[in-house]
């Protein structure tokens, strides 16, 4: 029997879509049977993420709508053969789907993968009854704003009004030379103040934009600072003890050097 | 804090934000709207008229909280100018 996750913020453009792809990802790259599934019907962009947009023939709708059967629906990923996409609608709204739905679908997804990972969308309307509808566990994704903070505190408070009780918090985009002068919240602050567990620390990274612009996730290059902590993301997931990096603490460079010699601790 | 304004360095931004987001997070989980609190404001002044004559101008109250730093609770606040006490014997 496989668990099923949903990610979600509250808020748009955190990266809920990013993480949703990384995760998948990540978890299939650890031979995990994983299938994602994008909640965001009206506004699709997981297939994009995953590079397989032109791959989409029948989505998430047809099948609750009995058009066709979830095997048809489910596309197999470019790199990872354990991994499929479930798209959704792009030309109907979230109305088209209903919890029960949604529950029902995830739970026969169960059956044969080990992860369902589901992208929600923005919002605390339908979208995000029918993505939590069939969840084990929610990933609730942040960025260091006052109104990202805000709306991820609103969507805890949802969860749990839910039962949902397995949430985890994800800080992503987080500026570290910001954080260092203190004109960014920092991971204590928002840990402090949304009282959850983290699971994860993302820090801002160009790389994120070159793979989106690819449709390849960056937890596949093997370079990039984003993708090692999506890697121990994932590995959290599957229930791995991993440290959490501070990278606040990683004095280099010149200035830091000469902060470090007038100012012995 | 002071000592810092007085050498023109203002504290750093993500503290305002930190005790701004504690404040808004406080209103948005009790579910407190300003009509549920001018309500409760209309009630206290009803009340209180009956024991004393009050400033209702000069009335405030207000959603905060209270308690250690780590397990604080949401508290309301209410400050009262009392301009007379009435006559406690008639009741």
């Amino acid at each position: 029997m496989g668990i099923s996750i949903v990610v979600t913020s509250g808020k748009g453009g955190v990266g809920k879509t990013t993480t949703t792809a990384n995760i998948s990802t990540g978890l299939a790259m650890l031979g995990k049977k994983v299938v994602a599934i994008d909640a965001d019907t009206g506004l699709r962009n997981l297939d994009l993420h995953l590079g397989l947009e032109n791959r989409i023939v029948y989505n998430l709708v047809d099948v609750v709508e009995g058009v066709c059967r979830l095997k048809q629906a489910l596309i197999k990923d470019k790199r990872y053969e354990n991994l499929y996409l479930l798209p959704t609608a792009q030309t109907r709204d979230k109305t088209a789907v209903k919890p029960e739905q949604m529950e029902k679908l995830v739970n026969e997804l169960k059956e044969e993968f080990d992860y369902i990972v589901i992208d929600c969308p923005a919002g605390i309307e339908h979208g995000f009854e029918n993505a939590v509808a069939g969840a084990d566990m929610a990933v609730v994704v942040t960025t260091p704003e006052v109104s990202a903070v805000r709306d991820a505190d609103r969507i805890i408070g949802k969860l749990e009004a839910k039962g949902l009780d397995n949430h985890q918090l994800i800080i992503n985009r987080i500026k570290y030379e910001m954080t260092k002068k203190g004109e960014m919240l920092n991971i204590d602050d928002m840990t402090d103040i949304l009282a959850i567990k983290l699971l994860g620390i993302v820090p801002e990274d160009e790389k994120i934009v070159i793979s989106t612009n690819r449709g390849e996730p960056v937890i596949t290059d093997e370079g990039a600072k984003a993708g090692q902590a999506y890697k121990n993301i994932v590995r959290r997931i599957t229930g791995e003890e991993v440290p959490f990096i501070d990278f606040e603490d990683e004095n280099t460079g010149f200035f830091s050097a000469l902060k470090k010699f007038f100012f012995k601790k | 804090m002071d000592l810092l304004k007085m050498f023109g360095k203002e504290p750093p931004s993500k503290d305002i934000a930190k005790e701004r987001l504690k404040l808004i997070l406080i209103h948005d989980r009790a579910n407190v709207s300003p009509q549920f609190l001018e309500l409760v404001k209309g009630d206290i002044i009803k009340i209180i008229s009956d024991y004393a004559e009050i400033d209702e101008k000069g009335l405030e109250i207000k959603f905060t909280k209270s308690g250690e730093k780590g397990c604080e609770v949401p508290a309301l606040v209410a400050n009262i100018p009392i301009k007379k006490m009435k006559e406690i014997s008639k009741y």
